[in-house]
């Protein structure tokens, strides 16, 4: 029944792009959860009346994640080419993909953080200062957990950019179900290897929300 | 205890220099609840952030419980702290922490062990009242439990001062009354000293040995509560007092009463302690000949002893009543006259 909806599709081929495909996503997404954690809650820290406020750094670290966020991902990946090359030491595969999508992903993500973060009762930031609490306790007992259900709606909708942005991945031959559809699918003009890999974007699209939202509500006390 | 030094705070805005606190001095015993009073804008959270060192002073000194606060920083202001406590009027609780994780929030910082967190965090439940609420979260929570949290919270490490800043201005009446209560309580108990700011007036009255009053970033008045009600001396002190005398009903009904007697005095009597017991309105009726009318009559509670105040009518000959409010005066009673026919 499969076999005649849809006679071309190579389901050891359709497999492995899908396996490619959440293997780039999975990666870059944890990777991309950090980082912009990072760089989100140094944003955080540094702006006006925090506990580092200071107008060089923040402006420093604002003005590349603006940088970042801008450039179209298509041509983060040619421009990070040689990046690539010098970490990876290729720039076919999998995991030659993975600094683009992290770099131009996590800006993105940055940006949600400091939105969360920003949400966040300055009052309950004070208490903790007013209990003697220790920039570092303040991080990760205060700032993490008190805006934890914004940063996992957050790395959300990072995660499905992220399956979009693997799918892009495809033109330096990163593999995955973007390059599959392209390639097997458009170029050869087999239309059904193109809708089979569309339906399991959807179906991974579907999960990563699904499970994101599950998670959102069960942190979510207020 | 706490020592102020002429204190100066000026932020600088985008409008200009703003000065919040202006040359302030203060001195707070250990064991007393002090009450900062004023409006809104008058500097007083300015004031008290001023004493756990979320902000320095531009100029002056400020001393707790030894130490030079305005002065340290880093570990040794933040271990100063863990014995400096503050409640807020919104409490300011981790809504991503249960009761009893909130309270042992301060425990953890301070660096105390599990087992002994536990322990000590079951023993500041039932301090302030929330058996059966441990495990809720405080989006669970009345504000007055709420403000439990608060309190069990700032006591979790033994501190010596307890700051409040507006801490029941958020409350209903009745739930602003048991707050009290409790702070009352536990100042008893442990011997805090409690420094507690607030725009009420009946807040100071109910729990506050001594008071000072604040406006635009000056402390215009301070002494004893019973002092400062028997006798208010600046005007923004006298209607600070009058907020708890005086309800709008006998504002009314005294405007309707000048109406009613073109002649004699309208006075209001203060009496304080000792002396609320004492006969003195047949005396002055019997002596000096006067017609005394009683219009208004109430007794308060301060923490300082109870005080009475009468609005009373009196008339007739100029002299005699002359006579008869230096008679109370001889007798360390306060008139005030509020019209005269
Ligand atoms: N961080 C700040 N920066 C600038 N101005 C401030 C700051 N905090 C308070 N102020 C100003 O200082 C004055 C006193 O404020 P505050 O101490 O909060 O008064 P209160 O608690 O008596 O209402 C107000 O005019 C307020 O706008
Ligand atoms: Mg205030």
């Amino acid at each position: 029944m499969v076999e005649q909806l849809f006679p071309n599709v190579n389901w050891d081929r359709m497999w492995q792009a899908a396996y490619e495909t959440i293997y780039m996503t999975a990666v870059s997404t944890v990777i991309t959860f950090i980082l912009g954690l990072v760089i989100g809650i140094l944003l955080f820290l540094t702006s006006p009346h925090q506990l580092w406020a200071n107008k060089i750094a923040n402006f420093i670290t604002g003005s590349l994640v603006n940088i970042f966020r801008s450039i179209p991902f298509i041509v983060l990946i040619i421009l990070l080419i040689p990046l690539t090359n010098l970490l990876v030491g290729t720039i076919r595969g999998t995991n030659a993909a993975l600094p683009a999508l992290i770099i131009g992903a996590a800006p993105f993500y940055a940006r949600m953080v400091l939105i969360a973060l920003r949400e966040i009762d300055k009052g309950v930031i004070e208490a903790a200062r007013s209990m003697g609490a220790k920039t570092s306790t303040i991080i990760f007992k205060v700032l993490i957990p008190e805006s934890l259900p914004a940063l996992i709606s957050g790395i959300t909708v990072t995660a499905i950019a992220l399956v979009g942005y693997t799918a892009m991945s495809g033109i330096i031959g990163a593999g995955g179900l973007g390059q599959l559809a392209y390639i097997d699918g458009f170029q050869r003009d087999r239309s059904d290897v193109t809708q089979v890999a569309t339906i399991i974007i959807l179906v991974i699209v579907f999960i990563i929300q699904w499970i994101g939202d599950v998670i959102t509500t069960k942190v979510d006390k207020r | 205890m706490i020592q102020l030094s002429n204190i100066t705070k000026i932020y600088k805005t985008k409008n200009g220099d703003l000065t919040a606190v202006r040359d302030v001095n203060l001195s707070i015993e250990q064991g007393e609840i002090f009450g900062i009073i004023g409006y809104s804008g008058a500097g007083k959270s300015t004031l008290i952030r001023l004493l756990n060192g979320l902000e320095k002073p531009t100029s002056g000194e400020v001393i707790v419980s030894g130490e030079d606060i305005a002065r340290i920083s880093g570990g040794k202001l933040r271990q100063a702290r863990q014995k400096i406590s503050m409640i807020f009027q919104h409490f300011n609780l981790l809504w991503s922490r249960t009761v009893e994780e909130n309270i042992a929030f301060p425990l953890e910082i301070a660096g105390v062990s599990k087992g002994e967190r536990a322990a000590r965090v079951q023993e500041l439940i039932e301090l302030v009242g929330l058996q059966g609420r441990e495990k809720a979260y405080p989006s669970q929570l009345s504000g007055g439990q709420k403000q439990r949290v608060g309190i069990a919270r700032a006591l979790a490490n033994n501190p010596e001062v307890l700051l409040c800043d507006e801490a029941t201005s958020a409350l209903d009446p009745e739930t602003t009354e048991a707050i009290l209560e409790l702070l009352l309580d536990i100042n008893k108990k442990l011997g805090l000293t409690i420094v507690l700011i607030t725009h009420e007036m009946n807040v100071i009255r109910k729990i506050c040995h001594r008071v000072a009053v604040m406006e635009a970033g000056q402390v215009v008045e301070q002494g004893q509560v019973l002092n400062v009600f028997q006798n208010p001396q600046a005007t923004i002190t006298k209607n600070f007092v009058s907020q708890v005398s005086d309800s709008s009903e006998t504002k009314e009904s005294i405007e309707q009463i000048i109406a009613n007697y073109p002649t004699g005095k309208i006075v209001r009597v203060t009496f304080v302690g000792q002396s609320t017991k004492e006969p003195i309105m047949s005396q002055l009726i019997k002596r000096f000949d006067v017609e005394i009318n009683i219009l208004h009559g109430a007794i308060s509670h301060t923490a300082n002893g109870p005080y009475g105040t009468l609005i009373v009518h009196i008339d007739g000959a100029q002299g005699n009543i002359e006579e008869a409010l230096h008679l109370l005066a001889t007798n360390n009673i306060q008139t005030e006259v509020i019209a005269r026919g």
